[in-house]
C-alpha cells in the first residue's frame, strides 16, 4: 500500500469557513464589551467579591492555559518520542498550542483590576512570586513553541533540529504547568490549597484536556477543508485521551484521600465530597461522572474502535468535567471560609465562618467565551494563513505506517 | 526661526530632590544604613529598621457590641461601605468567637496582622505588596495590578479589593477602584509620633483592650506585657510571626 | 535628503504654529494663588511628576512625611473654583491638571487613588459607579442615561 507523502495545505475560503469565523467573532467582540464594561464599572460589575476574588474569568484562563500546554503533546509524541502516525499532526498541535495560551492570558490580563497597568508587570519583577515565574513560563512557552514550529516548516533547517527543539518544548511546558498547579499549590492560607499534587495534577489534567480540545478542534479544521481525516486517526488520539482522563483521575482520587487522612482537612473535604452543595454536584456528577467515568466507559467498554462522532462526544465530555473540576478547584477553594481560630466557632460582619457565595455574572461568562474564542480564531486564522493542516489523514495511510 | 523645545529646563539633579524632602538631610554610610537628620522637626525617624510596631489585643477587655475602633478607622482612613457586605472594604472588622467545646463567647477586632513573614508580600507579582522596615505591610497602590493573589495568600482575609470608584478620599490614604488595601497601622500617624486610630479610640472610650507599641524595645508598654502574660499569634502553625497579637482569648 | 526636507517642513510648520497667538495653541493655564515657584514655571511643568514622583517613594517606603512636592501641597495654590465658588474635582474639564493634560492628551492616573480637591472639600461620589446592585443582566442602558446627566453638568461654554 502506497503512503501519501505530507502535504499541508491552508484551508480555502468558503462560506462555512466564514460563517464559523463570523460565530467566533460575535463571541469575540462580547468578550471585548465584558472587558469594557467592568473596566468602567470596577468589579462590581461581577459576581466576584471580596470572599471570592477568582471567579469564572479565572477558570476560563486556567483551562485554556492547562490545555494549551497538553495541545503541544501531540507535537511532542511525535518528536520526541518518534511516533510516526503523529508527525503530520504536529505543526497544527504547536499552533493550537501557541493559541490558546493567548486567549487564556488575555482573559487572565483583563480581568485584572488595573488592566492599564500591564506595562508594571513587565517591568517589576518580584522573583518570590509564582505568579512571577509563570510570566516568564508563559512567554518562554510562546517564544520557544515559535521556534519548534520554525524548525518544523523551514525548508532551510535540517530535520535532526526536531528533535531537540521538541525536547525542549516538552520539557518547558512540564515546567509550566508545574507553575500553574503551585499557584494554588503553594497558597499555605486555604485548606483547599497548599498540596504539593497540584503540580502533578495539573500536569494529567493538561494531558487530557489538552488533547481533548485538539481532537475537537483536528476535526473542525478538516470539516472546513478538503483533507480527509479518517476514523482511525482520531480513534487511536480518543484511546490515548481515556488514557490521560484515567491519570488525571488518579491524582485527583491521591488528592482527596490524603487529605481525608489528616483531620484538620476534614471540613474542605466534606464541603467538597459531602456537603458542597453545586460543588459537590459539580464534583461527582459532573467532574467525576461525566467527565472521566464516562468517557472511560465509552471508549474502553466496547471492542470497535471509537467512531468520528463517539470521540468528539468524549472529547466534549472531558472539556466539560475540566471545566467543572476547575471551577471547583478556584471557587470552591475559596467558598469555604478559612479556618481563623482553630477550635472557634467564628461569626463576624464580614462573612468569616461562612460558605462564601458566588454566581458568575454575565459579563464574566461572556470574557470567559471571548477568550476561547479568540484562541479558536487564532488557531483557524494560523491554519489559514500557514501550512499547518496535513491532506494525507486517511485510514490507508495510517494503516500503511502502523 | 528654528524648532524650540517646549522649554530647556534642566533635569533636577539628586541634590534637588532631596531639597525637596524639606528640611531632611540624608545621607547613606552603608547599604541599608541610612542617617537622617531632621531639622527641627519632631517627627521621629520613620521607618526605622530597630523598631518593629506592634499591637497587642486583650480580648478580655474588648466590649461586645462595641465597634469603636472599627467607626475609628473609618473616619481616619475614609472607607465606608456600600450596603453590598460582599465587596465592602473591611480595614477592621469585629469577630465573634464562640469556644466548641464550652460555648464561652470572646470578642475581637481583626485587621492586618502585619507579619514579620508575610504570604502577601511573597506572592505578590510585581512587589506592590511589601514590608517597611518597621515592620509595617503595606500596598504599593501605584504598582498594584489587581490580581487578587495576595487576597488569597492571607490566611486572616485581612485584605479587601476596591471592587468601585472611588472620591473623596484622604489625603494620607489613597484608595482607588481596582486595587488591593488593608490596615496600614495609621503609618501617617506612626510616622507623625503617633498611634493608630484604633488604638486611641478603644483608650478613648475607657476599655484600653489595644496597646500600640515597639516590639524591639523591651521598655515599652506592649513588650512588657506580652513578657509578663500569655498572649498568642494568630494560625501558629504557618510560623507567620505576626505584628498583632492576642491575650485572654 | 528626503528626511532634511521632512525636518525643513516640520520645523516651518511649527513656526507657524508659534508663531500665531497663544492662547489659540496653548492651554489656558488657571491662575494660581500663593507665592510662585522658586523653580520657575517652566521647571514645574516639565519635572513636577519626578519631584512627586520620588517623594511619594521616599513617604511610602521610608515613612519620611515632610515632603515638599506632594498632590496635597498642589492643591494648596492650585485649586480651581467654579462659580459657586467650590472647588472642582478631577470630573471637571476645569480642573488645574486637566487643563494641560487633556491639550497634551496624556493620561493622568493619580486621581483614581488620591483625590483631586483640598482635603476640607467633600467631593461628591464618582459618576456612574455607586449604589447599583449586582446583577446578571447588562446596565448599558443606565449608563446611558447617567452619560446624558453628566454631559448636561459639564460647563456649556466648553463647547465654544
Amino acid at each position: 500500500m502506497a503512503i501519501d507523502r505530507t502535504i499541508y495545505r491552508e484551508i480555502p475560503f468558503t462560506p462555512r469557513l466564514w460563517a464559523v469565523t463570523a460565530l467566533l467573532g460575535a463571541f469575540l467582540l462580547g468578550g471585548v464589551w465584558a472587558f469594557a464594561h467592568v473596566e468602567h464599572q470596577g468589579h462590581v460589575a461581577t459576581g466576584m467579591t471580596n470572599q471570592v476574588v477568582w471567579g469564572l474569568p479565572h477558570v476560563f484562563a486556567i483551562f485554556l492555559i492547562v490545555a494549551a500546554s497538553g495541545a503541544l503533546n501531540v507535537a511532542s509524541i511525535a518528536s520526541v518520542f518518534d511516533n510516526k502516525p503523529y508527525k503530520p499532526l504536529s505543526r497544527l498541535s504547536g499552533v493550537l498550542a501557541i493559541s490558546l495560551l493567548a486567549g487564556g492570558l488575555a482573559v487572565l490580563v483583563l480581568d485584572l483590576g488595573r488592566p492599564d497597568r500591564l506595562i508594571v508587570q513587565m517591568t517589576h519583577f518580584n522573583f518570590t512570586s509564582i505568579f512571577t515565574w509563570n510570566i516568564l513560563l508563559y512567554s518562554g512557552f510562546l517564544g520557544i513553541v515559535a521556534l519548534y514550529l520554525w524548525v518544523q516548516m523551514d525548508r532551510n533547517v535540517h530535520p535532526k533540529w526536531t528533535k531537540p527543539a521538541g525536547l525542549l518544548a516538552f520539557v518547558w511546558r512540564l515546567a509550566l504547568t508545574t507553575g500553574t498547579g503551585s499557584i494554588f499549590g503553594w497558597l499555605v492560607a486555604r485548606p483547599g490549597y497548599d498540596a504539593a499534587i497540584m503540580a502533578p495534577l495539573f500536569i494529567a489534567m493538561s494531558f487530557a484536556l489538552g488533547l481533548a480540545v485538539f481532537i475537537l478542534v483536528l476535526q473542525a479544521l478538516c470539516a472546513l477543508s478538503p483533507c480527509p481525516l479518517g476514523q482511525a486517526l482520531t480513534a487511536r488520539l480518543t484511546r490515548l485521551l481515556a488514557l490521560f482522563v484515567a491519570a488525571a483521575l488518579y491524582f485527583t482520587a491521591v488528592q482527596h484521600l490524603t487529605n481525608l487522612y489528616a483531620a484538620e482537612h476534614a471540613g474542605i473535604e466534606a464541603f467538597i465530597l459531602r456537603d458542597g452543595g453545586i460543588y459537590t454536584t459539580l464534583f461527582w456528577g459532573v467532574q467525576v461522572g461525566l467527565g472521566a467515568l464516562l468517557p472511560l466507559l465509552l471508549v474502553y467498554g466496547r471492542r470497535t474502535p471509537p467512531s468520528a462522532g463517539l470521540s468528539a462526544g468524549v472529547s466534549l465530555l472531558v472539556i466539560l468535567g475540566g471545566l467543572a473540576q476547575l471551577y471547583v478547584i478556584v471557587v470552591g477553594g475559596q467558598a469555604y471560609p478559612m479556618e481563623l481560630f482553630p477550635g472557634y466557632v467564628v461569626t463576624s460582619g464580614f462573612h468569616d465562618g461562612q460558605i462564601a457565595g458566588y454566581g458568575p455574572s454575565l459579563p464574566e461568562i461572556a470574557l470567559g467565551l471571548g477568550g476561547v474564542a479568540l484562541a479558536l480564531l487564532a488557531t483557524g486564522l494560523g491554519a489559514k494563513i500557514l501550512r499547518v493542516l496535513p491532506t494525507n489523514l486517511s485510514d490507508q495511510n495510517l494503516a500503511a505506517k502502523g | 526661526m528654528t524648532c524650540r523645545t517646549p522649554d530647556q529646563a534642566q533635569a533636577p539633579s539628586r541634590r534637588d530632590f532631596l531639597r525637596s524632602g524639606a528640611a531632611l538631610a540624608t545621607m547613606t554610610l552603608a547599604p541599608g544604613v541610612t542617617l537622617m537628620a531632621f531639622g527641627g522637626s519632631e517627627a521621629e525617624a520613620a521607618a526605622d529598621s530597630g523598631k518593629r510596631w506592634g499591637l497587642l489585643i486583650d480580648a478580655s477587655r474588648c466590649a461586645p457590641g462595641c465597634s469603636d475602633c472599627v467607626s475609628a478607622c473609618k473616619t481616619e482612613n475614609g472607607w465606608s461601605g456600600h450596603g453590598d457586605p460582599e465587596r465592602d472594604v473591611q480595614w477592621i472588622r469585629k469577630v465573634t468567637l464562640k469556644e466548641k467545646a464550652t460555648g464561652r463567647e470572646v470578642n475581637l477586632p481583626m485587621m492586618c496582622q502585619h507579619c514579620e513573614s508575610p504570604p502577601c508580600v511573597d506572592v505578590c507579582p510585581t512587589g506592590a505588596s511589601f514590608k517597611r522596615d518597621d515592620g509595617i505591610v503595606l500596598v504599593d497602590k501605584h504598582i498594584c495590578i489587581g490580581c487578587r493573589y495576595c487576597m488569597m495568600a492571607c490566611p486572616f482575609k485581612a485584605r479587601s479589593f476596591v471592587h468601585e470608584p472611588v472620591t473623596n478620599q484622604k489625603p494620607h490614604a489613597p484608595r482607588g477602584v481596582g486595587t488591593v488595601e488593608s490596615c496600614t497601622l495609621c503609618v501617617h500617624r506612626v510616622d507623625a509620633g503617633g498611634i493608630p486610630a484604633c488604638v486611641e479610640a478603644c483608650t478613648a472610650a475607657g476599655h484600653g483592650a489595644m496597646v500600640f507599641g515597639d516590639l524591639r524595645d523591651p521598655e515599652s508598654e506592649i513588650s512588657r506585657r506580652l513578657a509578663e502574660f500569655p498572649s498568642a499569634a494568630l494560625r501558629p502553625d504557618l510560623d507567620l510571626n505576626p505584628g498583632v497579637r492576642y491575650a485572654e482569648i | 535628503m528626503i528626511i532634511r526636507r521632512l525636518i525643513l517642513g516640520l520645523c516651518l510648520v511649527l513656526a507657524w504654529g508659534a508663531a500665531a497667538p497663544a492662547q489659540e495653541i496653548a492651554p489656558v493655564v488657571p491662575k494660581a494663588t500663593g507665592t510662585p515657584h522658586p523653580e520657575g514655571n517652566a521647571y514645574m511643568r516639565r519635572w513636577h511628576m519626578q519631584m512627586m514622583r520620588h517623594d511619594r517613594d521616599v513617604t511610602m517606603y521610608q515613612g519620611v512625611r515632610p515632603v515638599d512636592a506632594s498632590l496635597n501641597a498642589c492643591f494648596e495654590c492650585h485649586t480651581v473654583r467654579d462659580d459657586a465658588g467650590t472647588p472642582v474635582t478631577v470630573a471637571d474639564e476645569r480642573h488645574f491638571c486637566r487643563t494641560c493634560h487633556d491639550f497634551a492628551a496624556v493620561k493622568v492616573d493619580c486621581f483614581d487613588c488620591h483625590r483631586s480637591t483640598p482635603e476640607e472639600y467633600d467631593e461628591p461620589p464618582a459618576h456612574a459607579a455607586l449604589s447599583r446592585p449586582p446583577g446578571l443582566l447588562p446596565r448599558s442602558l443606565s449608563d446611558i442615561a447617567t452619560m446624558q446627566a453628566y454631559l448636561e453638568t459639564v460647563d456649556p461654554e466648553a463647547d465654544r
